[in-house]
């Protein structure tokens, strides 16, 4: 037994520690933020010659081979750095459902524009009322000659707006909240009846609401089969919530790292303020959660994998949950203990606070987690 | 990564399940799966079958009687201890006093001393705390005075754990009131017989008798009883915090707790349901057995790496902290489940019989967060030595 990284990960960890640390101080983040959708074109040629846009991919397609843990290990550091480019929307989440359940031919279509950086794509399946429920999907599509037309809406879909092609989750059959009757189809952002109204989300990122009116779909643009996409989605949104908790893992590291060294610097009454016990419990209960939420991550990086459905989303679930907590509690004390200063758009301390906040309820909030737990545990 | 287990060490695993199943005695099996106190007469019973065997003094290096187990060994012979509900071994002779006596005693000290623990011809308990000194253990101030080749020994003890069955006491005296108050510490070996030394029993909020308070009125103890140099008692009882402890967390036992309060979620009903059924209190047994997956992979980071002979990494100042925080909250879940069932004190009840047992452990597990270093001080330790919060 050991929970030793590979010397690939380690790797893969030293490269994206380096680009940060380089190309992504807190000053040069600015830059990337001030742009019209938090996006720098650069940064993302960067990353595709890293060969990081390919680390889940298999080779022949012009990926590493690389898995969870591996993605952890750049998700991580983009955490550490608060990276804004949608790295887990388009890679992990988008990238990671085509490799998963993508025809040949639409692997062979999309992945190696992807790893290349020259294609972003974005998984469409949030919608106005569903909340943290991939399965409750109002969308339709409806058979139509030999294809498929496309009605509905989408609601704060995570990087759709700069997607240059959308999956989208549909109704296909069935009632509202029926696992069964959901197919994805790949939808080209460009199409006729599609409208994307994009906006800014709180940690820098970009997102969007969609429309679509009467979207025309050949049957190829199909994944997977008719009705049976919800298991490929829940799959997909699972292996990106670990890697997202990776990511919460390195901004709560950082934030308690900051926090740490500001106790240790600022002082009030003539004593550095670190040296008060009221003040030095809270920083010793922010540093406990943040090896807890890492002993979580290499649990869940382990357990995704597990082709026994209820094992992964046990596994996933509690994760986020746990993670979701703790990261509430860092982002909150974070703050609290730098003061004033904490409160200042100018401090990177407020943007790990909102972007943990955003983690809290990324691919379902802590409750939805909690909740799902709960049931599967009841039912084993 | 990985974490599977090597075909050795799942071998292992099955040659103690085989051995637990049985060997392992059904009064003792009951008593331990309900919460249930154990006598001396049971917990001398269990030692001795488990020194027969080999696998008493588990933590113990061959030479010294021990079974020469991996980190990893021991823990996995801990998990299959608490999956089949044998009773933990609550010896402070095996845990705390052997490893000192290893690295400090003199020959005729280890001679004499370990072979005794290890035959349970020994109960041995612990004189460290006083009625003022808790937390602030180095405050003690129990005298040892010199006196030819003996010391004379005044002042208590107080919190002495199965004092009522030891017939020794290791305790920390203050031979020496010069300089720091950590100086003039030194650890000494007691025989209970004495004359001068009288135990009184303290009853713990369980309702049980597991405390004491031990009284010492110039009890003449042999100067060969010291352990390591006079003034240096500190330095021996602290070398016990740096012994391994890759089961401190208690994750075995709180897994077998875990899948208990499940089954008792499912085997008992309110309003014509399983109590599985009411969404708050699902939610609340999902939140702790979340908690106790966490703490599990955090004690399996800390033996991944004692396995591989390294420093564990900062995540072990955390495993009491958590580990006693999942403790007390499932045995809090463990009453919430039993409802007025867990009234009955000492009496049949209605309910079932591990009901009523719920109130005896909640309240003894309230004593985890304030015995080996309370929560606070946990905190402040890990503040000074993990984050470097230590400001003169």
């Amino acid at each position: 037994m050991n929970f030793n990284l590979s010397d690939e990960q380690k790797m893969i960890r030293n490269a994206v520690d380096k680009f940060i640390r380089n190309d992504y101080s807190f000053d040069a983040r600015k830059k990337v933020l001030d742009t019209e959708h938090g996006f720098s074109r650069s940064h993302w040629q960067q990353f595709a010659e890293m060969g990081w846009l390919g680390i889940p991919f298999a080779e022949d397609q012009g990926g590493l081979g690389g898995g969870i843990l591996d993605i952890a290990q750049v998700m991580e550091a983009f955490g550490t750095g608060m990276v804004v480019e949608p790295y887990l929307s388009s890679v992990v989440l988008a990238g990671g459902l085509i490799n998963m359940g993508g025809s040949q031919a639409q692997k062979d279509a999309l992945l190696p524009a992807l790893i290349e950086g020259k294609l972003l794509l974005a998984v469409a399946y949030t919608e106005r009322e569903s909340r943290s429920n991939p399965v409750d999907v109002q969308t339709r599509a409806e058979k139509s000659g030999g294809g498929y037309v496309l009605n509905g809406e989408k609601a704060v879909v995570l990087g759709a707006a700069l997607a240059d092609k959308l999956i989208v989750s549909t109704r296909t059959s069935g009632n509202r909240l029926d696992e069964q009757g959901i197919s994805l189809f790949l939808v080209d952002s460009k199409a006729a009846g599609v409208s994307i109204q994009g906006f800014r989300t709180m940690e820098g990122g970009n997102a969007a609401n969609i429309k679509f009116s009467g979207v025309k779909l050949t049957a190829d643009a199909l994944i997977g089969q008719e009705g049976k996409g919800f298991a490929l989605l829940d799959n997909a949104i699972d292996h990106a919530t670990v890697a997202a908790c990776a990511d919460a893992l390195g901004s709560m590291h950082s934030a308690m790292r900051k926090t740490v060294e500001y106790l240790k610097t600022r002082k009030q009454f003539d004593v550095p303020i670190g040296s008060f016990q009221a003040l030095q419990h809270r920083a010793v209960d922010m540093f406990t959660a943040v090896e807890a939420c890492r002993s979580m991550v290499l649990m869940a990086s382990l357990k995704v994998s597990d082709t026994n459905p209820v094992e992964r989303k046990m596994a996933v679930s509690a994760a986020k949950q746990f993670v979701g907590e703790k990261a509430r509690l860092v982002a909150q004390q974070a703050v609290q203990m730098h003061g004033g200063i904490g409160m200042t758009e100018e401090l990177d301390i407020g943007h790990y606070f909102r972007r943990l906040t955003m983690f809290c309820s990324l691919f379902g909030t802590t409750e939805y987690h909690l909740n799902r737990y709960a049931d599967l545990m009841a039912a084993a | 990564m990985n974490i599977e287990f090597s075909a050795e060490e799942k071998a292992f695993q099955q040659e103690v399940r085989a051995w637990f199943t049985k060997n392992l005695p059904a009064d003792l099996k009951h008593k331990t799966e309900i919460g249930q106190m154990l006598g001396k007469d049971d917990m001398i019973r269990w030692q001795r079958m488990l020194n027969e065997k080999g696998w008493l003094v588990t933590g113990w290096p061959k030479e010294y009687g021990g079974p020469d187990w991996t980190p990893t060994q021991r823990y996995i012979f801990d998990m299959e201890r608490a999956r089949a509900n044998a009773p933990i071994g609550l010896s402070m002779g095996i845990i705390m006093l052997g490893p000192v006596l290893m690295h400090y005693g003199t020959q005729e000290q280890k001679d004499f001393y370990l072979p005794r623990i290890r035959n349970c011809e020994d109960w041995w308990c612990q004189g460290y705390s006083e009625p003022g000194a808790g937390s602030d253990l180095a405050s003690l101030k129990t005298t040892a005075v010199s006196d030819g080749d003996h010391y004379v020994v005044n002042g208590s003890k107080i919190w002495t754990t199965y004092g009522h069955w030891a017939n020794r006491i290791f305790c920390l005296v203050r031979t020496s009131s010069a300089g720091k108050k950590q100086e003039g510490i030194s650890f000494l070996l007691i025989d209970m017989d004495t004359p001068g030394l009288e135990v009184r029993p303290i009853i713990s909020i369980d309702g049980e008798h597991h405390l004491n308070q031990t009284f010492f009125t110039d009890v003449r103890v042999p100067k060969k009883n010291l352990v390591g140099p006079e003034g240096q008692g500190w330095t021996v009882a602290k070398y016990l915090l740096t012994h391994e402890r890759t089961t401190i967390a208690g994750v075995a036992d709180s897994k077998v707790h875990m899948a208990n309060l499940k089954r008792m979620a499912h085997e008992n009903s309110a309003n014509g349901q399983p109590l599985m059924a009411d969404a708050s209190l699902r939610t609340k047994l999902a939140k702790a057995e979340i908690d106790l997956l966490a703490l599990e992979y955090t004690n399996l980071r800390t033996l991944a790496a004692t396995a591989a002979g390294k420093a564990p990494g900062p995540e072990s100042s955390l495993l009491k902290l958590d580990g006693t925080a999942v403790q007390q909250k499932l045995s809090e879940l463990g009453v919430e489940l039993a409802g007025q069932y867990a009234w009955p004190w000492k009496a049949d009840s209605v309910g079932p019989e591990e009901f009523a047992a719920t109130t005896m452990r909640y309240a003894f597990t309230r004593a985890a967060t304030i015995y080996g270093g309370s929560d606070e001080v946990q905190k402040n330790v890990i503040a000074k030595m993990v984050l470097g919060l230590n400001f003169k």
